[in-house]
């Protein structure tokens, strides 16, 4: 990562992630063919609702026949950590017109946020429209071509988890993590160790009794709570 | 599976919620400031999600009992870790941490 806040660092700073994405949205296009959604049916569910695990959620619902509100509240639910994302991106596009704003909410993901985050410690904390509407529109892309191929390819290829592509997603966040740890100089180093590592407990502690649906948010909710509190109290 | 026009309904409906949550913060911040509290809490945010999507992951949930660890994930994670200090380069760190688990699954049928 550099300081350049262009397309083409976009590009290139969005490819690894691209791999995540096309491993995800794969699978996704074949379990909901499987289910028995049609290919364009798995195709606007990833252009429309797109949202990675709440799509896997909301394609077990409909299987299940469950009641429509019951179905889109609980895909609200799983989305709702974006909240808290957008909430801490949204400061940096306040110069930025009112459509542009919409344009870069209205696309986020996980990884595009994750990428922004880490891209902020380049870039004197500084972000602008066309950094991140290219991540944006990368993942998009791949997300919905993938879930197309999926759909479309599943019975040929297999199962993508067969070729590990299912963990491209899962060393992403390992590496954004890192990066972020040794970047993000806003929050003192071993303050961010201690609240990583109350994350991991809360993560071990909260498995137990909260749906896998609510857990990032409500871990989120109260780990950065705790960071706050510690940071008042000893550093 | 429903018919057409209920997954479709479905797929609408549960896509405006989200993007309305997606992007109701945009609008709100476009007018009104959030206190100094509130961002200090929002520092959090991308180091908490990120280590808790990650740690997520090394564990199967069994509601209402201890998880398990998810072995073939947690020992994928090692040499993906030991890449990203080594590299600080995403593409790297992706491209191992899936080979490393393709291994484990062909390899040694985890």
């Amino acid at each position: 990562m550099n300081d350049e806040l262009t397309v083409s660092s976009a590009m290139k700073e969005t490819l690894p992630t691209v791999f995540g994405y096309i491993g995800i949205a794969m699978a996704f296009g074949i379990v909901g063919r499987s289910a028995g959604l049609s290919p364009m049916l798995c195709l606007l569910m990833s252009m429309i609702t797109y949202g990675g695990a709440s799509q896997f959620v909301a394609i077990s619902m409909l299987s299940a026949h469950s009641p429509l509100l019951s179905i889109i509240f609980s895909v609200f639910l799983v989305n709702s950590r974006m909240i808290l994302m957008t909430t801490t991106l949204a400061p940096y596009f306040k110069r930025d017109s009112l459509l542009k704003n919409i344009l870069i909410g209205g696309i986020v993901t996980d990884e595009s946020f994750a990428l922004g985050m880490n891209k902020l410690n380049y870039t004197n904390k500084t972000l602008n429209f066309s950094w991140f509407n290219t991540v944006n529109l990368m993942a998009y892309a791949a997300w919905n071509i993938a879930t197309l191929a999926g759909a479309l390819l599943g019975n040929v290829i297999g199962d993508p988890d067969k070729y590990g592509l299912d963990f491209a997603i899962v060393a992403m966040f390992i590496g954004l993590a890192y990066l972020q740890l040794i970047s993000d100089r806003s929050i003192a180093f071993s303050l961010q160790l201690i609240v990583v590592g109350v994350v991991l407990i809360l993560v071990f502690v909260g498995l137990i009794f909260i749906p896998s649906n609510m857990l990032i948010l409500m871990v989120t909710l109260i780990a950065c709570f705790f960071g706050v509190v510690m940071k008042h109290a000893f550093f | 599976m429903p018919s057409f026009n209920f997954v479709l309904l479905t797929i609408i409906g549960s896509g405006l919620l989200t993007w309305l949550g997606r992007v109701s913060p945009f609008l709100i911040l476009k007018r009104f400031n959030l206190s100094p509290r509130v961002i200090e809490f929002l520092g959090f945010v991308p180091i908490v999600i990120m280590s808790a999507l990650w740690f997520e992951n090394l564990f199967i949930q069994h509601l209402g009992h201890l998880p398990s660890i998810n072995w073939p994930n947690l020992i994928a994670s090692v040499p993906t870790l030991i890449s990203a200090v080594v590299s600080k380069n995403l593409l790297i760190i992706v491209i191992v941490g899936v080979v490393s688990l393709a291994i484990l699954r062909l390899g040694f049928g985890m």
